[in-house]
């Protein structure tokens, strides 16, 4: 057996120089990927207080600016996550670290702000920073309707501080007739469409709901209230779908009732690719699902996100494979794009899929997900191709800011990196 | 898919003969006797074999890959060389290799070879999809000691999952029974190959596994079902087992050596555990924290057996240097943890500080998923280790893909590797493989083309396919 050697003697924990938001900071010499514009091969990002100013090829940079070099690295959008529960869940299973399921009433918990108890110093974020990924949607998860999402930035403060849209969209799925309380497909489109009627008619006749006027309404009043902006077309509906038929019965219930949809999952959109198209329906899905892992996911297959892409869909890469991405492996996002890419989508549009793309799916477009004046500060500077396992994301700013203390993990590691241990 | 259903009827016809050479079966009783003797069943007989391996290789044809890096797993690549397959072996490999003039050549240039990839650590067949109640039947989780049970004869040949493995270069699977006991039952090795039964997937001659499980999962599943809840319970259960193994094995031998009075009881669970004891079955421990590990070490050295592989082993970068002074595998993910208190120290490094310490890294998926991927999971690890100054190279990613867990298996000596005489287990990949952009293009067993990206006809579809999954299915 080859013994591996080491080489170096430290963690590469402390790259230099370290920066923070209250200053003028260069990115130096890099090629850039702006994403909402062509590469620049050597270019400059101008950053300040936070935000971005510049991005060019010929940016002065001002005296007293903090230069970071990035020749020969490419830098990037901060990465957008849209499927995860960071903050949310510490711990699976067993340990009682779980904030992302609420009760609710027969399955409806739309009222549900799981981010209220959001937690800024879980151990799962900085090893999510380390991958690149800047900003993350988290959800809810169980029922028919699991609650509200927020979009947090995974900068080191406060969880009000890392709000960036709450709520970014309300969750729901149309794809487990457990899950929702219901015994079949027709029954749970049924109760949906129900449930979002009778919000639509709370919304218009409150005082009447308020003077006991109104009929019997079988949902909680909290969670018609907070149907309220989706009813109104201004919040969408997450879906999660898998089966074609699912799909389509959702863009169905959406262009009936007028309301914005999102599908998440998506195994078999694939299938009605130019329905989704059409009615302007971004779907969320990964890149490296090909099992028939359920009768409601046969068509599951690779190509899918490059051939909704093809068709004219807004894709946002999501990790779902089973491996943990919501949580311990968030990082992993920059392979789902490495994948999709092994199955047919560009490379540029394998980028806008885990950068602009999913912050144009929830209406930030105008404060993450590319490279331009106005923009918060979230950029990555990857030492090569980002996708590629080989590659590392060499400096993380999130809103102008620089991460650099280790993670729990670096920490493991440094600790027994030389076994024996002596005095531990 | 011609070749292969063509392949098929004539492995099940050409083997059919082979039937004969069961070591123990009975004669077959004349219609006027009486009774037929009594069946080898009611003996315990060590390295028993009652359902024996019908696999044979299918047809195949003298290829030369030319041009290629090879990765033989025993040495540096090779670059712009040559692999021969011939009978089912590797005939040679090298830079200067005759091409025979009846072999299929493939142009290799730019291209990677590897050993067909080993992933000890699979559920395929008895967790397949679709994922159904009534096909869920890798758990025997109905008493924490079930030795008695085996997976082969939970295993669906149909799950559509095999082929996806295939497709992603893996040419062997140990199949292993869940974790939800202390003792699991039995595992079975695996050819990734189409069959209508589990018997034409075994692989001949390897030995057999026994399943076991620390920490968190037994204590679960059966803390209100009776016990063990605790970890101290876990323990005095495997203690227990082993006690009466150990007297079980005793008796037998002595019977089997003497034939003296009536044969002892056979005990379907104990023989399986006297075969660990006899040294005759590796033992495969699901294992997270280093401390359980340690202390599972020295229950195998009180009741005198060696565990072969801790599975999962997320801790096991914090006591490499116990796995190599015992020579015991770490089969590990490269980038799982923290979904359950016993994964919450999982590192990316593991891969490579378990190499560094002189242990084995074996990369395994316990996961249909990653199991088609198990060369981004070594090229994570791989990064991790130089991310720390680690010196590691490709060469020593392919290890953990391949001699290793081939060695977690006992079949190191015929798979793994690229060396002459070794079975023509064979992937040929589009480009380096521990690139995300590269996909396989072909895949080998026992020198046969199973699996040919670029032609739909060479790509296995189970009958649980046909008319549920369209064609082209999955990535194929």
């Amino acid at each position: 057996m080859t013994r591996a050697r080491l080489t170096v003697p430290v963690l590469l924990l402390a790259a230099a120089p370290v920066v923070t938001a209250a200053q003028t900071i260069a990115i130096t010499g890099g090629k850039v990927f702006p994403v909402s514009g062509p590469p620049i091969e050597r270019g400059t990002v101008l950053i300040r207080d936070g935000r971005i100013t510049a991005v060019g090829a010929d940016v002065t940079v001002p005296a007293g600016a903090t230069r970071i070099d990035a020749a020969g690295k490419w830098v990037t959008p901060g990465l957008v996550d849209l499927n995860t529960e960071l903050g949310l869940v510490e711990v699976g299973f067993g340990a009682g670290a779980n904030e992302a399921s609420a009760k609710g009433q027969d399955a409806v918990a739309a009222s549900f702000r799981p981010w209220v108890a959001l937690n800024p110093g879980s151990v799962l974020i900085p090893p999510a920073r380390e991958g690149g990924v800047t900003t993350v949607a988290v959800w809810p998860v169980g029922g028919l309707i699991a609650g509200q999402g927020a979009l947090v930035d995974l900068l080191d403060g406060s969880m009000t501080d890392m709000l960036l849209a709450a709520p970014a969209g309300m969750a729901g799925q149309v794809s487990s007739d457990e899950d929702a309380g219901v015994g079949a497909r027709g029954e749970l489109f049924g109760r949906l469409r129900d449930l979002l009627e009778n919000a639509r008619e709370y919304g218009r006749r409150k005082a009447d709901y308020d003077r006991g006027q109104m009929r019997p309404v079988p949902y909680r009043r909290e969670d018609l209230e907070a149907l309220l902006p989706v009813v109104g077309g201004k919040l969408p509906l997450v879906l999660v779908a898998d089966r074609a038929a699912d799909i389509e019965a959702s863009l169905a219930l959406a262009a009936d009732l007028n309301i914005r949809i999102v599908i998440a999952g998506g195994a078999e959109a694939w299938q009605v690719a130019d329905k989704l198209a059409a009615a302007k329906v971004p779907v969320l899905t990964g890149a490296m699902n090909n099992i028939p892992q359920s009768f409601n996911a046969l068509g599951s297959r690779q190509e899918n996100a490059a051939l909704l892409r093809k068709a004219g869909v807004t894709v946002a890469l999501i990790g779902n494979g089973g491996g943990d991405e919501e949580l311990f492996n968030v990082r992993n996002l920059r392979y789902e794009a490495g994948n999709a890419v092994a199955y047919g989508m560009s490379w540029d549009d394998a980028l806008r899929a885990v950068t602009l793309s999913p912050a144009e799916a929830f209406g930030v477009a105008d404060r993450v997900g590319a490279l331009a004046p106005g923009l918060e500060a979230n950029v990555v500077i990857w030492s090569g191709d980002p996708f590629e396992f080989a590659t590392a994301a060499v400096h993380v700013l999130v809103r102008g800011r620089e991460f650099t203390a280790p993670s729990r993990q670096d920490l493991l590691i440094q600790r027994y990196r030389m076994l024996p241990l002596r005095r531990r | 898919m011609r070749t292969i259903v063509a392949a098929l009827v004539v492995a099940v016809l050409g083997c059919a003969p082979a039937q004969g050479a069961r070591p123990v079966g009975p004669t077959p009783a004349k219609a006027d006797t009486a009774s037929p003797p009594p069946g080898p069943g009611a003996l315990s007989t060590p390295n028993a074999d009652p359902f024996p391996s019908t696999y044979t290789p299918f047809p195949s044809r003298p290829t030369a890959i030319r041009n290629a890096t090879i990765f033989t797993a025993t040495g540096p690549r090779l670059e712009h060389a040559t692999i021969l397959l011939r009978d089912g072996k590797v005939a040679a490999v090298g830079a200067d290799v005759a091409i025979p003039a009846d072999a299929v050549v493939i142009d290799g240039t730019g291209k990677y070879v590897t050993p067909g990839l080993i992933d000890a650590h699979s559920h395929l067949g008895v967790y397949p999809a679709p994922g159904t109640e009534a096909n869920s039947d890798g758990n025997e989780a109905t008493n924490p000691a079930t030795p008695q049970v085996w997976a082969e004869h939970s295993v669906w040949p149909q799950d559509p999952q095999f082929p996806r493995n295939l497709a992603g270069g893996v040419t062997t699977l140990q199949v292993l029974p869940g974790s939800a006991n202390l003792f699991g039952g039995r595992s079975v090795v695996l050819k990734v190959v189409p069959s209508r039964t589990v018997q034409g997937m075994k692989f001949p001659g390897a030995k057999y596994g026994l399943k076991m499980a620390c920490g968190e999962n037994p204590k679960r599943v059966y803390g209100q079902k009776g016990g063990p809840s605790t970890r101290m319970g876990n323990v005095a259960g495997y203690r227990a087992e082993w006690i009466k193994a150990e007297q079980y094995r005793r008796r037998w031998d002595k019977w089997n050596a003497d034939h003296k009075g009536d044969p002892p009881p056979r005990d379907l669970g104990l023989e399986t555990l006297a075969e660990v004891l006899r040294g005759d079955m590796l033992v495969q421990m699901h294992c997270y924290r280093a401390d359980e590990m340690a202390v599972m070490l020295d229950v195998a050295r009180e009741f005198g057996y060696r565990i072969r592989s801790f599975h999962h082993a997320v801790e096991a970068y914090k006591i490499a240097d116990l796995l190599a002074r015992d020579s015991v595998s770490a089969s590990v993910w490269a980038d799982w943890g923290g979904f359950k208190m016993e994964a919450l120290d999982g590192v990316l490094a593991n891969m490579a500080l378990v190499d560094q310490a002189g242990a084995r890294t074996v990369v395994h998926s316990d996961d249909p998923s990653g199991s088609q991927r198990l060369a981004q999971e070594a090229a994570k690890g791989l990064a991790a280790g130089r991310a720390i100054g680690l010196s590691l190279t490709e060469e020593d990613g392919i290890r953990w893909l391949t001699v290793n867990p081939a060695w977690t298996l006992g079949l190191d000596d015929r798979i793994g590797s690229l060396a002459v005489g070794k079975n023509a287990d064979v992937v040929l990949w589009s480009g380096d493989p521990f690139s995300v952009y590269t996909r396989t293009d072909k895949v080998w067993v026992d020198g046969a083309l199973l699996f040919d990206r670029s032609d739909p006809a060479e790509q296995w579809r189970t009958d649980f396919e046909l008319g549920y999954v369209a064609q082209p299915g999955g990535s194929r």
